[in-house]
């Protein structure tokens, strides 16, 4: 098999594979910190598709007892990602709250402008 | 008591998180404080059955629910983790009559209750990664208590412990994130995610899939090395501990990163470690430079810091360098020397942060210039600072010599001897960062910025005393800390394959 198949029958990975690093990307680059949590954001979504992808099993069924069928796609990767987004959700708020309360105690979002006028003060 | 005797390791758990509900509907500070000093003095009590019943009779296994594993969650208890549970537990009891005052001063009256909240949250995430035997759990576990340490630490008064508070989010997410990419490797190659299971069976999957396997080992252990302040990937840590409020500090430096150290020995020695000769792998060796490189770089950085919160919390980025040396050295004595320092560490660290605490309560500031002739008076809080301090150092006749000397037999059983120096070397360097605090302290005459300083209160003095008097007593008395961690890294090296 060609490396040009692999990648393209594996090519939800790939995708996945890209959003973890523009994700990791943007909060290691971006100075901005509504922006960083974003990239965080889409660094831990990455993570998702990551545990769902392998669950799915072409021509597999909802895990359903049924003699008709028996090939299913695997049920438990959707039930730990449910947790994973709830952390993740959790996270996304206490960091714009973190951010709303730095805005108001600095006037600015921008970590250089920040550092700045903590070594003014 | 027989009732409630098989379900004591789902309530170390349940009880700390029944309490932060509580305490969340509580609207006044003192009734916060009564309800997490209840839960904390109670801990302590089911964690020291649980380990006694774990020392005598053999790993204890929970099943959540009824479901057995590796389908339900099991919570899972022995020697090692029992030894966690007791740590964490214990500081939290101790600590807590030192919160009251210290929080009664930094925090504003409406945001008290909600810091007690959050602390029995964090403790309900520290207890339960230690007693959990499943990975994602432990990721769960993990999120409850960083949340919760996010917010404790944004709670300082000064504005940059917003920003410490943020810088650590956004470390400690990308730490838990890269550890539940791990723990996904591991779920595709094993298809389990109970941890005694996955032991099991990772060796099946290093014999096809070697390179994922080591993947999912080198993501577990760059998470959990952000979560615990391993160098270079610590630099949330001073920030956060300098800003937060003191009892923050107290608390996480004496259990926060001590914990994830346990569930990085977890992974090391009873998941990877039973199923993939370990040692072969360069990771020991990395994790010893990157240890090396903590005690000497975090210690000279601490030689010129001037807020001596800040310096205490360089500090606990060398002794995690310490602690970690003893994973690195995975042999018997040098386990046995970094699992004594989990326990010493902390009681020493958590003496040193609490003293400054104290100094804040009385003075207002931690800064070392302001800070001159403030062993006259307030001196039995620094009296328990310079025994800790001899403690950081290692001195003999405290517990950090007990752990130093293990560390050194470690290293010479390796064949190691340049490593002896090395530790040696770098005791040498907090000599001189202690040093400093303490020439200030008692051989220059007060200053009138601190005229009207003294004592504070018992309630802040007493869990002073005595964590400085346990870190003089575990210097003797080693029954408890090295024989127990003596026998716990028996067992882990033990089962190494």
């Amino acid at each position: 098999m060609s490396v040009l198949e692999t990648v393209l029958g594996h090519y939800d990975y790939v995708i996945t594979m890209f959003l973890m690093m523009a994700g990791l990307y943007i909060v290691v680059a971006s100075g901005n910190m509504v922006k960083k949590l974003i990239g965080l954001s889409i660094f831990q979504t990455s993570v998702y598709l990551l545990y769902i992808e392998p669950g799915k099993i072409t021509g597999g069924t909802a895990p359903i007892v049924d003699p008709a069928f028996s090939v299913y796609s695997n049920p438990l990767p959707h039930v730990l990602i449910l947790t994973a987004i709830v952390v993740g959700v959790a996270t996304l708020a206490l960091g714009l709250a973190l951010v709303a309360r730095i805005n108001e105690a600095y006037g600015t979002i921008e970590e250089d402008e920040i550092f700045d006028r903590d070594r003014e003060s | 008591m027989t009732a409630v005797q098989p379900h004591l390791p789902v309530l170390q758990v349940v009880i700390p998180l029944l309490g932060a509900l509580l305490a969340g509907l509580l609207r006044r500070g003192t009734s916060g404080f009564a309800l997490a000093l209840a839960v904390s003095w109670l801990m302590p009590l089911i964690a020291v059955a649980l380990l006694c019943q774990v020392l005598t009779g053999g790993p204890i296994s929970y099943h959540l629910g009824g479901w057995p594993p590796p389908w339900g969650i099991e919570y899972r208890v022995d020697a090692l983790n029992g030894f966690v549970l007791v740590l964490v537990s214990t500081i939290g009891a101790v600590g807590m009559p030192f919160s009251y005052r210290s929080v009664a001063l930094e925090l504003e009256p409406r945001q008290q209750a909600w810091f007690y909240c959050m602390y029995l949250l964090c403790l309900t995430g520290l207890l339960g990664i230690t007693v959990t035997g499943d990975a994602f759990n432990a990721f769960v576990f993990l999120e409850i208590s960083s949340l919760s340490t996010y917010v404790m630490i944004a709670l300082g008064r000064d504005r940059r412990a917003l920003l410490s508070s943020y810088q650590y989010l956004i470390m400690g997410t990308i730490g838990a994130t890269f550890y539940i990419i791990g723990v996904g490797f591991i779920y595709l190659l094993t298809g389990s995610l109970n941890m005694v299971d996955i032991s099991a069976r990772l060796g099946a999957a290093w014999a096809s899939q070697p390179s994922a396997v080591i993947a999912a080992l080198a993501f577990v252990t760059v998470g959990l090395s952000l979560k615990l302040a391993l160098f270079p990937l610590h630099v949330w840590l001073p920030n956060a501990y300098a800003y937060a409020p003191s009892f923050t500090t107290v608390f996480l430096s004496a259990t926060a990163t001590k914990v994830t150290i346990y569930l990085l020995i977890r992974y090391y020695f009873t998941i990877f470690g039973v199923s993939i000769d370990f040692r072969a792998l360069p990771i020991t060796e990395v994790i010893v430079v990157l240890s090396l490189a903590a005690m000497f770089i975090a210690s000279l950085v601490a030689v010129f810091e001037q807020n001596v919160k800040r310096m205490l919390a360089y500090s606990s980025v060398a002794q995690i360098g310490y602690i970690t040396l003893g994973i690195g050295l995975a042999d018997q004595a040098g386990l046995t020397g970094g699992l004594v320092h989990i326990v010493n560490h902390a009681l020493m660290k958590a003496a040193l942060f609490m003293s400054m605490g104290a100094v804040f309560y009385r003075v207002g500031t931690v800064n070392l210039k302001d800070l001159a002739g403030i062993g006259r008076k307030m001196p039995i809080t620094m009296a328990a600072f310079t025994v800790a301090g001899f403690g950081l150092i290692g001195t003999p006749g405290t517990s950090g010599f007990i752990s130093k000397w293990y560390l050194a037999l470690g290293a010479f059983e390796r064949g190691w001897w340049w490593l002896v120096f090395l530790i040696v070397a770098s005791s040498l360097i907090a000599v001189v960062y202690v040093g400093r605090v303490l020439e200030v302290a008692w051989r220059r005459e007060p200053s009138p910025a601190i005229a009207e300083a003294s004592d504070p209160p018992l309630t802040m003095l007493v869990p002073i005393v005595l964590l400085a008097a346990a870190t003089v007593y575990f210097g003797f008395f080693t029954e408890w800390t090295a024989g127990v961690a003596g026998t716990v890294a028996k067992t882990l090296i033990g089962g190494l394959k």
